[in-house]
C-alpha cells in the first residue's frame, strides 16, 4: 500500500507525459507519409518491411558496436576514480563529485568543438606530439570511430563515475576489513565482495553509457565527420529530414524493443551474478 | 523537517518564475524565428520604432528543425518563419503557411525582377526572399597543385588533394554535387540515376578528410582542408580572413539556393506580420545583409548601394541575379524524399 | 602483494588522470574565449573583445538564466519523484512492466519524446513556454534519478526500517533519520547527474519551449549559432559559468564545513 503511493506521482508523470504521447507517435508507424510530409492515414505495413532492410540492421550493429566499446572503456576507467573518490574522507566526497560533473556545466557543442581542436591533424596533440619528434606524419585522430569514442567516453564518463560511486559509498568499510582479517589477499577481497556488492552501480553506470551514445546524434557528426552513421542520426533523420514519421516511428519502435530486451538481459545476469556471489558468501 | 519546506519553497518560487515567463508569451508580440546572427541585432527596435509594433526573435538551428516543430505544433506561436525555399514550398502545400497580400508589401519593388519569377513560388504568393545565392567549391589557391573547376575535381579528386576536402552533408546538396557532376537535375527523381549518384558518392567518401556543413571555412583557414564544398556566402567567411581563398562555380553548374520569410497560417497577427517583412525588405536592411553576413540578396537597391571595394574582395557578391536564375533551383521533391534521405544514410553509412 | 597503502596511491594518481582527461577540453575552451576571430577551432589572436560582448548580450544571459531556472525546478521534482519510485519499488515485487517504464525515458530517442510531447500539447491546446520544457526533462531525469537511486537501495536492510517503525517512530520520522541518510549519496549524485542532463539538453527543449525569447534557453540560442558560427561569447558564458559555480560550491562547503566533520 505504501509502496504504491511512492511510485504512484512518478508512474502518473511518465504515464502523461511520456506513454500516451509516444503512443500517438508509434501509431503512425502503420500509416504513409504524405506527399510532402505529415500523415496520410491510409492502413500500411509498408513501414515495417522497409525496416526489415539490411541497411538499417547494419547501422544497429555499427551503433552497438561503438557504444559498446564506449561503454567498456567508460567503466574501466570510471571505476577506479569512483572508487578512489570513496576512500577519501567524508567530507571531502561531495567536492571531489562536484569536481567531476563541473566542466558538463559548459555546452556539449563546444566541448565538442575543443575536442576538434585538441585532435585535427593542425590541432594541438598532434602538434605537441611531432614538436617532441615522437611523430613524423600527423595521427589519424579526428573524423573516425576512435574521435567519436573519445567523444562518448568523455560526455558520459562522469554519469558512470556517479552511478558506480553511488553503490561504492554504501559499502561496509568493516566487510572489507573483515575480509582482510581473515587473511585474504586485496585483490581476491575486491573480486569476491566489493565487486559483485558494486555490481548495480555498475550496471547502472552502462546502460547510461550505452543508452546515451546509441541516441546520440552530434557527435558522430562533428568528430566522427559524419562519416559514420549511428542509429541516433538515422532516427532524426527520418523525423526532420525526411519528415517521414511513420517510418521514423517504426525505426524508433524497433530500437526500443531491441534496447528493452537487452536492459532486460543485463539486469538478470546482474541479478543471478549477485544472487550467486551472496550464496557463495 | 526544514529540507522539505525548502523543497516546497523552491517549487513554488519555480511554478511562479515558470508562469511568469510564459504569461510574457502570451502578450500578443510578433514572433520571428530566424537563424541566430541572420539579421541586425538591432532589427526588431528599428522595427519598432518605425511601427510601434513590438516583436521578439526566435531562433533555430535549422530548416529542419524549424519545419519539425512548424509540423508538429501547427506553427501556432510564430508569425514570421525564415526558411530555405523547398521548405518554404512543402510548407505552402501543408497548408501551414498564408498567402501574401501584396498590398501591404510596398517595399517589394526593392526587388530584382528576377525574385518574383523563382521557380518554387512565382509571383511571390506565399513566401518573399530573403538572400540568395549558388554552391560551388571554395579552395585554398596557394595550397592547391591546379585550381578545380568541376565537380568531378571534388568527387575523384587528384592525389594532393586527398584526405583534404569536405563536403556538405545535407542531403540536398550533397547529392546535388554528384546529380551536377552527371548533368542531372538538382530535383532528381529517376531511381536508377539516384543510384549511380549514391555510388560516386560513396566512392568519394575515401578522399574526403570529412562531411561538414558548419565549419569548414574554419578548416581551410587552418589549413587542415584545402579545398570544401560550400555555399557562397560562407566561403566568404574565409576569405575574409585568408585572402588565398577562391571561390568557384563548377563549369556544370550550381544550385540557385533561396532563404525565404513566410508567414504562418496560423499567426493572429498577419498584418503585423507583413509590416514587418515590408521592414525587412528597406534597402538597408538589406544592405546590412551583404555587408555583414557577405550573402547577396535579391533587394536591387540594396545591392546597387553596395562599396565596390567589398564586391572586389568577395567577388561572389557580383554574381547577378540574371546568372543565378540560370541554375536550377532546389524544389521539394515530395515523395522522392524518402529515397533521398534513405540514399544519403546509405552513403554516410558505407564503409 | 601491494600494500593498501600503494594500492591506494595508484588509485588516486588515477583519479588526477581522469581530472586531466575531464579538463583539458574545459582549458581549451577557456583559451578559446579569448581567441579574437569568431572562428570556434581556429587560434587567430588574444583579445578580451568576447568578454565586452557578452556583457552587451541581454539575450545571451537571459537563455542561461532560463537554462537555470529549467535545470534547477525540473531537478528538483525529478529527484523527489525518482527518489520516491526509487523506494517503492525496491519494496515491491520484481515487476517487469514497471522497469520496462522506468527504461523507457532513457531509450527513447530525444527526437521522438520531442515531437510526441509537441504534438501532445499542441493537440490539448497547452500554452507552451518555459514551463512546457520543465514538464518534459522531468521525464528524462525521473528515470535516471530513480535507476541511481536503486543501485544505493539493492541490499538495503529493511529490518532498520522495521525496527524504527517498532520502536513508534512515524513514516516520516523514520524516513529521515534512517533512510534518507543512508540513501543520500545515491539522491545526491542522481540529482547532479539530471541537473547536468538538464543543463544540456536541446532537442526537447526546441520543441516544448514556447516561441519567443522568453523561452529559450543557452543550449537552443547556441545551435541555432551553427550557422553563422558559434563565437567565442558562448565560451566565454561557459567559462564565467564554470568560475561562479565552483566559487559557490567552494565557498558554501567552507561554511558547512564545521556541521560535516562534526556529524
Amino acid at each position: 500500500m505504501r509502496s504504491l503511493l511512492l511510485i504512484l506521482p512518478g508512474v502518473g508523470w511518465l504515464t502523461t507525459f511520456m506513454i500516451v504521447p509516444c503512443l500517438i507517435i508509434f501509431a503512425y508507424s502503420i500509416f504513409k507519409r504524405g506527399v510532402y510530409g505529415g500523415i496520410v492515414y491510409t492502413f500500411t505495413l509498408d513501414n515495417f518491411a522497409r525496416a526489415a532492410d539490411s541497411l538499417y540492421l547494419g547501422i544497429f550493429l555499427t551503433s552497438g558496436r561503438i557504444a559498446l566499446t564506449a561503454t567498456v572503456v567508460a567503466l574501466l576507467v570510471a571505476y577506479p576514480a569512483a572508487y578512489a573518490i570513496s576512500l577519501a574522507p567524508r567530507e571531502k566526497q561531495t567536492r571531489f563529485l562536484f569536481l567531476i560533473m563541473l566542466p558538463f556545466w559548459s555546452n556539449y557543442l563546444i566541448r565538442t568543438y575543443a575536442w576538434i581542436v585538441l585532435l585535427n591533424r593542425e590541432g594541438l596533440i598532434n602538434n605537441g606530439l611531432e614538436g617532441l619528434g615522437l611523430i613524423s606524419e600527423p595521427l589519424p585522430i579526428l573524423y573516425n570511430e576512435f574521435a567519436i569514442i573519445v567523444g562518448l567516453v568523455y560526455n558520459y564518463l562522469p554519469f558512470v563515475i556517479l552511478a558506480i560511486y553511488s553503490s561504492l559509498q554504501r559499502l561496509n568499510p568493516e566487510i572489507r576489513e573483515a575480509s582482510e582479517d581473515l587473511g585474504a589477499p586485496a585483490w581476491k577481497t575486491f573480486l569476491r565482495v566489493t565487486l559483485p556488492l558494486t555490481l548495480p552501480g555498475v550496471a547502472a553506470g552502462a546502460v547510461f553509457v550505452f543508452v546515451l551514445s546509441i541516441g546520440n546524434f552530434i557527435t558522430p557528426d562533428l568528430l566522427g565527420g559524419g562519416r559514420l552513421l549511428m542509429v541516433g542520426n538515422l532516427i532524426y533523420d527520418q523525423f526532420l529530414t525526411a519528415r517521414d514519421w511513420p517510418f521514423g516511428a517504426t525505426l524508433s519502435m524497433f530500437l526500443i524493443m531491441l534496447m528493452m530486451g537487452l536492459l532486460f538481459a543485463q539486469a538478470y545476469a546482474v541479478n543471478s551474478t549477485q544472487r550467486r556471489s551472496e550464496g557463495n558468501g | 523537517m526544514s529540507s522539505t519546506k525548502n523543497i516546497a519553497a523552491a517549487l513554488s518560487i519555480g511554478a511562479a518564475v515558470a508562469l511568469s515567463g510564459s504569461t510574457a508569451f502570451a502578450a500578443d508580440k510578433l514572433v520571428i524565428s530566424n537563424w541566430d546572427a541572420y539579421m541586425p541585432a538591432d532589427m526588431l527596435e528599428q522595427f519598432e520604432a518605425a511601427t510601434g509594433i513590438e516583436a521578439e526573435l526566435a531562433l533555430h538551428g535549422t530548416n529542419e528543425e524549424i519545419m519539425g516543430k512548424v509540423v508538429a505544433g501547427g506553427g501556432r506561436g510564430y508569425d514570421v518563419v525564415f526558411v530555405t525555399s523547398p521548405f518554404a514550398e512543402a510548407l505552402n502545400e501543408l497548408g501551414l503557411v498564408a498567402q501574401m497580400d501584396h498590398s501591404m508589401i510596398p517595399n517589394m519593388s526593392n526587388l530584382y525582377a528576377e525574385a518574383g519569377n523563382l521557380a518554387h513560388d512565382p509571383g511571390n504568393q506565399f513566401s518573399v526572399p530573403y538572400a540568395w545565392g549558388t554552391t560551388g567549391l571554395c579552395y585554398r589557391s596557394d595550397l592547391v597543385s591546379e585550381a578545380p573547376d568541376s565537380w568531378n575535381d571534388l568527387l575523384s579528386p587528384s592525389e594532393d588533394m586527398a584526405g583534404k576536402i569536405t563536403m556538405l552533408s545535407t542531403d540536398r546538396w550533397l547529392l546535388g554535387a554528384a546529380f551536377l557532376a552527371q548533368g542531372y537535375s538538382m530535383n532528381e527523381t529517376d531511381p536508377a540515376k539516384i543510384a549511380t549518384a549514391r555510388d560516386m558518392l560513396i566512392s568519394a567518401k575515401s578522399t574526403l578528410l570529412s562531411y561538414d556543413d558548419t565549419t569548414f571555412y574554419a578548416k581551410l583557414v587552418s589549413g587542415e582542408a584545402i579545398m570544401v564544398h560550400a555555399w557562397d556566402g560562407w566561403c566568404n567567411y574565409g576569405i575574409g580572413d585568408n585572402a588565398d581563398i577562391v571561390y568557384v562555380i563548377p563549369d556544370e553548374g550550381s544550385d540557385l539556393w533561396v532563404d525565404t520569410m513566410v508567414i504562418t497560417s496560423a499567426s493572429e497577427n498577419a498584418e503585423a506580420a507583413h509590416a514587418f517583412i515590408n521592414f525587412v525588405l528597406g534597402a538597408e536592411n538589406g544592405q546590412w545583409v551583404a555587408e555583414n553576413i557577405l550573402y547577396k540578396t535579391p533587394n536591387q537597391t540594396a545591392m546597387e548601394n553596395l562599396d565596390p571595394a567589398l564586391v572586389e574582395q568577395f567577388p561572389n557578391l557580383g554574381i547577378s541575379p540574371a546568372d543565378m536564375l540560370n541554375m536550377e533551383q532546389l524544389r521539394d521533391v515530395g515523395e522522392t524524399q524518402q529515397l533521398y534521405t534513405q540514399t544519403v544514410s546509405e552513403i554516410l553509412a558505407a564503409q | 602483494m601491494a600494500s593498501p597503502n600503494t594500492a591506494h596511491r595508484i588509485l588516486r594518481g588515477h583519479l588526477w588522470l581522469v581530472y586531466g582527461f575531464l579538463y583539458i577540453p574545459i582549458l581549451v575552451l577557456m583559451v578559446m574565449s579569448l581567441n579574437e576571430g569568431g572562428m570556434p577551432t581556429a587560434w587567430t589572436g588574444f583579445s578580451l573583445k568576447w568578454y565586452g560582448v557578452l556583457a552587451e548580450s541581454p539575450e545571451i544571459l537571459s537563455a542561461t538564466v532560463n537554462t537555470l531556472i529549467v535545470a534547477s525546478i525540473s531537478t528538483v521534482i525529478a529527484t523527489v519523484l525518482g527518489t520516491m519510485l526509487a523506494l517503492g519499488v525496491e519494496r515491491r515485487r520484481r515487476s517487469s512492466g514497471l522497469d520496462a517504464l522506468l527504461f523507457a525515458p532513457m531509450i527513447i530517442p530525444d527526437i521522438v519524446l520531442a515531437i510526441a510531447l509537441l504534438s501532445f500539447f499542441t493537440l490539448l491546446e497547452v500554452t507552451l513556454g518555459l514551463h512546457s520544457i520543465i514538464l518534459a526533462h522531468v521525464v528524462f531525469n525521473i528515470a535516471f534519478v530513480c535507476a541511481v537511486v536503486r543501485t544505493r537501495l539493492r541490499n538495503f536492510d529493511q529490518s532498520i526500517v522495521e525496527a524504527s517503525q517498532d520502536l513508534g517512530a512515524g513514516d516520516f520520522t523514520t524516513f529521515r533519520r534512517i533512510t534518507l541518510p543512508i540513501i543520500f549519496p545515491g539522491v545526491l549524485a542522481g540529482a547532479l547527474l539530471a541537473f547536468t542532463l538538464s543543463l544540456d539538453e536541446f532537442i526537447i527543449a526546441f520543441f516544448t519551449a514556447g516561441a519567443g525569447s522568453s523561452s529559450t534557453t543557452l543550449p537552443m540560442r547556441i545551435y541555432s549559432m551553427i550557422r553563422f558560427g558559434v563565437t567565442p561569447e558562448i565560451n566565454a558564458m561557459a567559462t564565467i559559468v564554470m568560475f561562479v559555480s565552483f566559487t559557490l560550491v567552494f565557498a558554501s562547503q567552507r561554511i558547512n564545513k564545521g556541521t560535516i566533520t562534526g556529524q
